[in-house]
């Protein structure tokens, strides 16, 4: 399974080359064009079998979020600092994989016994957590892990029943999904897919990637919060659940969605009885909210394999959720035509 | 010009699904015969081909803030979430419309930990008439703005226009009353009608990509400081349009600012200089296009911003007209 390879990679935004090789592999028979950007991105071009074709983008990207050596303690231990968005209380006592060599460590953390009563329930700060990969002194910690050296999650990716586990799935998941898309029937339009670097520190690479394509359209394939655990009020809904389907944006933080593609994936999945969910509205944002402000503006929405836990060391998904996301993904892009954007843009 | 700006303040347009707004100005300016188009995001742009002077775009943005649902509950009642700048303190016991027409009243939970507290948004909800989940007409992603007749004031002062959305509605009746007024110009003027200013300004950006602008020129409301206890601030209601000088995100180009100032003062316009030290508009992103763009602002001085009840005065508005219109008709 091609989500357990990428998983367990290391591509932490910035650093996305483990991520893009295997990435490249598993798209180079599948495509006819590819190349990598300036950024790092991969643009990668199928050639569609209609007339006057469109150019329509589909966006995963690869990094993940992690942790950066910013400086080393006299006792051996490295500071870090995050990159990308995580909850600090989730990392004392956290198993890490150390720079490319994956020296193993762990984020120090004082044992309950010495924690006295409010001092447990506060979140650490980002400057008291320290790094311990056993170094003995400064320099050994220098040698291990100088300056700059990412640092990722140790997790093993594990089928659980029918869901897995693993890390990274944010956005890994969507890059599987596209890679299913590579791999299927070519479809009638022109299939640019950008496979982007730093998404997670800003939306970084697809603002090139979209630039260089300039499609007509575009789908940003996204992995998001499933947080459909038990909640403290009864009528906060969840932002979406695990199990009922591929995730639909109509608006978060960094976009609003094109209103005529998100009917055209409600449309197919009525349809086709595939099951979907909207996305709770103005929650976190995506690639789309880069892609769609490109040069004269580009008509987009995102689509997501819902996962719990996301920006922590595991998640958890559903493979049914993923199955349906590429079927709703093949279905809806077989049924874009130039009709579904003329829709109410008639020209008088 | 009044019908004109009911008209417009009436319609419905959050930002994102700006349709009905579009069509309403579509149908206002079509009889002019210019060359019109609707770009990818949706904004709508009219070409005025002159002479052999400036490429200019004017801009106003028809989008207004609003509300999307977020849930609804098993009773019927929808949580929702602010399109743009949404006050909590401007929801309770407000009336929305749905994009059919459907109404909807924004109620306020009753049990809150600290009810001295400015409500968040989450502790309100709309109010459809519905009882269950099952019979609520409206879902997830549905949206909704603020409804309020448009009323005008009359006083010594001259009148003072009401209505919700005068942002920037009043900025689209001033570039369409241009438009039908303007018969001659030495310039290639670009109206355009831009989508999404309320939520990060994203709909002018890219419209000014495609136009191309040498010199672009948002008209938008302002704020004033003219009201009981608010922050010190020169601009009044009804002492002219507002020439900007800076706001939070942009600072006008000096050439396009006394460009403007030239005009009003050859035309004796009457007009004000503005620095607004929160908020911006759509200059802000055309500015940043491509290899940039020399860009200004001329506001219309504007009360209680983001409310339902937005006030502008009838000869700030007609001065902004006859502004804009001295700015395309000189070499």
């Amino acid at each position: 399974m091609i989500l357990k390879e990428l998983s367990e990679a290391i591509g932490i935004s910035g650093d996305e080359g483990n991520v893009r090789a295997i990435l490249l592999d598993a798209i180079r028979e599948h495509v006819n064009e590819i190349k990598v950007d300036t950024m790092g991105n991969i643009l990668a071009f199928k050639r569609g079998s209609g007339r006057r074709r469109m150019r329509v983008m589909l966006d995963a990207h690869m990094d993940e979020v992690g942790l950066m050596v910013v400086g080393h303690n006299g006792d051996g231990f490295l500071q870090v600092r995050t990159v990308g968005g995580i909850d600090l209380r989730l990392l004392p006592g956290t198993l890490l994989q150390v720079g490319s060599e994956r020296t193993p460590g762990v984020v120090g953390i004082k044992p309950i016994h010495l924690i006295d009563g409010n001092e447990g329930n506060r979140g650490p700060k980002i400057k008291d957590l320290v790094v311990d990969v056993g170094a003995k002194s400064k320099d050994e910690a220098k040698s291990l892990a100088p300056l700059g050296t990412y640092i990722s999650f140790a997790t093993t990716f594990r089928e659980l029943g029918p869901t897995v586990r693993g890390k990274a799935f944010d956005d890994r998941a969507g890059c599987a999904v596209l890679v299913e898309l590579l791999r299927g029937e070519r479809f009638r339009f022109d299939l640019h897919a950008a496979f982007t670097v730093q998404e997670e520190v800003g939306l970084r690479g697809a603002t090139t990637a979209a630039y260089a394509i300039d499609p007509d359209c575009a789908f940003a394939l996204e992995c998001t919060i499933a947080d459909d655990t038990p909640k403290d009020k009864k009528d906060v809904s969840s932002t979406t659940e695990l199990g009922k389907g591929p995730a639909i944006t109509v608006m978060d933080r960094s976009f609003i969605a094109d209103r005529r593609l998100v009917q055209l994936l409600t449309g197919a999945a009525k349809e086709l009885d595939i099951p979907y969910q909207i996305k709770r509205p103005g929650i976190g944002g995506t690639d789309a909210g880069a892609i769609h402000r490109t040069r004269e503006g580009v008509p987009s929405v995102a689509v997501a394999v819902p996962c719990r836990y996301i920006h922590s060391p595991v998640g958890l998904l559903s493979l049914d959720d993923f199955d349906n996301t590429v079927q709703l993904m093949r279905e809806s892009l077989s049924r874009l035509t130039r009709r579904t954007l003329n829709k109410g843009r008639e020209k008088n | 010009m009044r019908e004109l700006i009911r008209t417009l303040t009436q319609a419905y347009g959050p930002s994102g699904a700006e349709e009905q707004i579009r069509a309403v100005i579509q149908a206002e300016i079509k009889p002019l015969g210019d060359e019109i188009q609707v770009d990818p995001l949706g904004s709508l742009i009219a070409h005025r081909p002159g002479g052999t002077g400036q490429r200019i775009a004017l801009c106003a943005h028809m989008d207004e803030i609003g509300v999307m649902v977020t849930f609804v509950d098993e009773k019927g009642f929808a949580r929702f979430t602010n399109i743009g700048g949404v006050s909590s303190l401007t929801c309770v016991g407000a009336r929305v419309a749905f994009a059919d027409g459907k109404m909807g009243v924004i109620g306020l939970d009753r049990k809150r930990d600290d009810r001295s507290k400015i409500p968040r948004l989450d502790q309100l909800y709309i109010d459809v008439g519905a009882t269950s989940r099952d019979d609520c007409p409206v879902q997830i992603g549905d949206t909704a703005v603020f409804v309020r007749p448009f009323i005008h004031m009359e006083g010594d002062n001259g009148t003072r226009l009401v209505a919700k959305a005068m942002d920037d509605r009043i900025g689209c009746a001033v570039l369409i009353e241009t438009m039908r007024r303007l018969e001659q110009t030495p310039h290639d003027v670009y109206f355009i009608f831009s989508v999404q200013e309320e939520v990060g300004l994203r709909g002018a950006g890219v419209a000014a990509y495609g136009v191309d602008p040498d010199i672009a020129i948002a008209v938008d409301v302002t704020s004033t400081g003219d009201t009981p206890e608010s922050f010190p601030m020169p601009v009044e209601l009804g002492k002219g349009p507002a020439v900007k000088i800076k706001d939070r995100r942009m600072i006008s180009h000096p050439m396009v600012r006394d460009m403007m100032i030239q005009r009003a003062r050859q035309a004796d316009i009457p007009f004000q200089r503005e620095i607004l030290e929160w908020g911006s508009t759509d200059a802000a992103a055309m500015q940043l296009v491509r290899a940039g763009v020399p860009a200004g602002c001329l506001s219309i001085p504007c009360r209680h911003v983001h409310t339902p009840s937005e006030i502008v005065a009838e000869t700030d508005v007609e001065n902004s007209v006859r502004l804009l219109l001295e700015i395309l008709q000189t070499e």
